[in-house]
Order: structure tokens, then sequence, then C-alpha cells
């Protein structure tokens, strides 16, 4: 801990293996994203159970014809909208009949193959990643220390809550720590989402299917665990913007050194005496 | 004033590329083969964890009658453009046989009848597509092993390539469909030659007279339309050597994920 000029105090956040582990999650994350699109482009519906039902799928994504012109059009349990210009039928000139747009996918040219080239290289990549993070934080003490809230901040949740919504952030030495929204979500990202992510793509492969039928049958079967981990993969994405966003209003200066040099200052606390 | 212009313009080309990063700077990415060959890499670990991992005898699920789908979709060719294959469909089948050869003791000829006079293995299986949907069928047909115990297999034999009569490019395209597997998967119990399929012999979408069925794989492994099985040592002379028809396409050649 360190004082600087102005009198902000400077604290070592975050340590090396969280940086390095962090930065690749986010690479991982964002390719496994759009080349998952790419493969999700190959057959743009979802089902339950183990097989596909062709003529009922839950969800669907594709072009349609509307008035002798070209639609996109996306089906959610039934319910049809128009999303020409973005799934369904995009482009420039709104003529690319594919569920996601291009600029969303990679590679951005329809191509199932590359696609899956890239989605299974990042999905090892991230494993290792989460191994080696998981290991450490595990045995550095950071899962207890950092992440698990205490009794005490989980009676805070409405409280950090409602504050975190008026953008009013913690200061002073409660900056020093993750707060309990923070933790609640980095725990849920970490331990639910990301490992569901993992085993719903495992479970799409015949091979491990062969080997550990229950895990497939638990999820509800082949098709319910692609479409599971299509919700996750958005959940994440949702997790991932509420994220960027926190950073941004946050002290993006601030929280974007601290997560590259690990150092982040907290202001210094300016009472104003009563009169 | 130049120098301006120039950092203006230099900005926006930044800007503007940074806005194409996604798409240009992955496409690019994606079409080097530097680095398509690091990511090529992630199907060997696949294959060398799922081969370290998982049990060499564990059998696909398999399911019941109520559980086949009432339609099972066709992909890739449903009815092979060529003109040898179509003189075969007319007459049922009688005059086709099947060619097993290659790195074998004694090369085999088999008829229909022939492969019907094996013992049967009978098995509903899920058939999972590399696009991402799942059918379930019911398949007869006789195991893959005991066709090649007959023949006898060289003791340099590695792979059991399969050549099909149909070719994805329509008539005038010389690449014909090919498949190959390694030996665990060919003699695994799973592992048949199906002429059968939901208790009635083989349609031409399905793969008539005989496709190959390989549960613990993605669809474009169990080639349909087999006219010739060949035992190899090594499969880099076939195609452009990646030894399947999707394969020297970019897909993966071990597609059990």
């Amino acid at each position: 801990m360190t004082t600087v000029a102005n009198g902000d105090e400077v604290v070592y956040r975050h340590s090396g293996v969280i940086r390095l582990t962090h930065w690749v999650a986010v690479l991982c994350v964002a390719l496994l994203f759009l080349s998952g699109l790419q493969i999700f482009n190959a057959h743009p519906a979802l089902y339950l159970g183990q097989r596909s039902d062709f003529a009922r799928p839950i969800a669907s994504v594709g072009a349609a014809q509307e008035d002798n012109r070209t639609i996109g059009v996306t089906k959610i349990f039934g319910f049809s909208f128009d999303t020409t210009g973005f799934l369904g039928l995009s482009g420039p000139a709104n003529e690319d009949e594919q569920a996601f747009p291009s600029w969303l996918t990679l590679p951005g040219y329809q191509d199932l193959a590359i696609g899956r080239r890239w989605h299974f290289f990042f999905a090892w990549l991230l494993v290792f990643n989460g191994m080696g993070y998981l290991l450490y934080s595990l045995l550095s003490g950071h899962v207890w220390h950092d992440l698990v809230p205490s009794a005490r901040q989980l009676r805070g949740t409405g409280t950090s809550l409602r504050d975190h919504l008026l953008l009013r952030f913690p200061r002073g030495e409660e900056a020093k720590h993750y707060n309990v929204l923070q933790r609640l979500s980095y725990l849920i990202v970490l331990f639910v989402l990301v490992p569901l992510l993992i085993v719903t793509g495992l479970t799409m492969s015949p091979g491990l299917d062969a080997a550990f039928p229950f895990l497939t049958n638990a999820l509800g079967g082949r098709q319910s665990a692609r479409t599971i981990h299509f919700i996750c993969a958005f959940a994440l994405v949702a997790f991932a913007i509420i994220h960027v966003v926190m950073v941004l209003l946050s002290g993006v200066l601030n929280n974007m050194r601290s997560m590259i040099t690990g150092w982040y200052a907290i202001k210094r606390e300016t009472h104003v005496e009563p009169i | 004033m130049s120098n301006q212009f120039n950092r203006r313009r230099v900005l926006a080309r930044l800007v503007a590329s940074l806005g194409a990063l996604p798409l240009a700077g992955c496409d690019f990415f994606s079409d080097n083969a530097s680095v398509r060959n690091v990511l090529d890499r992630a199907e060997s670990l696949t294959m060398a964890a799922q081969r370290l991992l998982l049990s060499r005898h564990a059998l696909a699920q398999e399911f019941t009658e109520a559980d086949i789908s009432t339609h099972f979709r066709a992909n890739g060719s449903t009815d092979p453009d060529d003109d040898a294959y179509q003189i075969l469909a007319q007459s049922g089948f009688k005059d086709w046989r099947l060619q097993v050869d290659g790195l074998v003791q004694s090369p085999l000829q088999l008829s229909l009848d022939d492969l019907r006079a094996f013992p049967a293995r009978t098995q509903i299986t899920r058939h999972d597509c590399v696009e991402g949907w799942s059918c379930i069928g019911k398949w007869t047909g006789v195991p893959l092993s005991m066709v090649l115990q007959r023949a006898g297999l060289k003791p340099d034999a590695k792979y059991i390539v399969f050549y099909c009569a149909d070719s994805l490019g329509g008539y005038l395209d010389q690449n014909k469909y090919y498949e190959s597997i390694d030996l665990i998967d060919a003699f695994h119990p799973q592992t048949i030659l199906a002429y059968d399929m939901n208790g009635a012999p083989l349609e031409t979408p399905y793969g008539a007279p005989l496709r190959v069925r390989i549960e613990r794989q993605l669809g474009y492994k169990m080639a349909k339309y087999i006219m010739r099985i060949e035992a190899v040592e090594t499969f880099r002379h076939l195609g452009a050597g990646r030894g399947s028809y999707w394969a020297d396409r970019n897909y993966e050649w071990y597609a059990g994920i």
C-alpha cells in the first residue's frame, strides 16, 4: 500500500495470475461467442430433448417471404418477430440470408468448418486458462477472501443493488474489496455459468456421450444441452456487457490500470465538517 | 497542413480498422495458413484427450423404438449423380458388390446377400450432424470387424477407407466422397455396415445399398453409398491427404466432437 502525491491511496488489487487469466478469458470468450454464432448459423434452430423435432423447434431464425419481399424472421415459443436487418436477413443491402449477421460471426463469411476450428481451439485455451485460475485462486485463498461474501455483506445485498442502480459506487475502505454484487456475480459466472457452458459443450460431443451418457441425459438430452449452451452463452454476454458498463461508470482509467498493472487508486476521503 | 491531413487520415483509418477488426481481422487470420495450423492443433488435442480419457469400448447410448425420429433428415448427397451407381440401383443392387481390398490377406467381393448372411447387429442410435441437429434411427448391419476378420488385416494396416459412389459437386465433380477411420473405431462393436434402416432396406437418401455407422463420431463420418473398403497404412495419397472428403475441406478428420 502506498500513498501518492495527491493523497490518494494506491493498493495492489489484482495479482499477476488474476490479470493474465482475466485477459486470456476475455479473448477466449469473445472468440468463442463469435465462432459459436457461426456454428449456430449452420442450423439456426433450437430444440429440447435428445433429437430435433424439425417441425417444432422452440426457437428458430430464418428468412421468409412476405408480400413479395424477403424478411428476416425470428420465432421463439411460437411467437414470430420481424428481425430484418439483424436476424435472418442482414448485410449492407439486406441480402444475406443467415441467422446471425456476418459482423457477429467468426469468420465473417459462412464457413462452419473454420468456425469449429476457432471454437475448439479457444475452448481448449479457456479450459487451460480456467484450470490455472482455479488452481491459483483456491490455493492462494482468492476465492475465500475476495469472492465468497460474508454474512454481513450478504445482508447488504439490497442496499448494494440500490447503490449500483443509483450509480453510487463504494469509496474509501469499502472500495478496497469487491462489493457483494461483484462477489455474487463473479461466483455465478465462474462456478455456474462457465462450468455449465463447458459441460453442455462437452455433451454435444458424440464421443463423450458414449462414455458419459448420464451427463447428457441429466441435461435433458443432446438437443436440450445445445439449447442450454446457447442460453448460457448469451447470459455470459449479458454479464460481460453489464461488467463493461460498470467498469466505464466506476472510473474506467483506474479500473483498467488495476486490471493491467494491478494498482488501484482509492480516492482520499474529503470530510465535510459540520458547521 | 498535409501533416494534419495525414494524421486525420491515419486516425480515420485506425478507427475504421478497429471497427472492422472482428470481421476483417479474423477473416485474415482464418485464411492465414500458419494461423490455421495453430488452430488445427486443437483437433489432435481433442482426439488425444478423448482416446486417453474415454474407454475405447464405451458404447454409444441406444434408444427404444418410441424414440425413433418420424422424419430423419438426409444430408449431403441424397441421390448419387453417377452412371454406374444409377445402373446398379435400377436393378435393386443385385449386381452391386462390396469390394474389400488393400492390406488384407484375402480380398473380398461381397453381395448384399453375402453381407446379410453375416451375423447382424441392430442398434437404435442418435445421429448427430455437424450442423447441430440430431435424429434417432434404427440401423441393422454387419459389424465391420467381422468383414475385416474374414478378409484378414495385414499387420501394417492402420486405417480403413470407405470409397463412395457420390460426389457432392454434381455430375462433373471428380471428387468422390470418401472417409477413413482408425482401427479402434473400425473394430468398435457398434461400427456396422448398415443395409437396413428402421427395419427396411436402406433408402437412397440414407445411403443405399450400404452405409457405415460410426456411432461415437459425427454424421459426416458415416459414409453412404459405399462401393469399396480398403485397408491402408496411410491416407496421405488420397484426395488432399487429410483422410476424408470433409477433412479435405477443413472439417476435423476426428469427428468425436
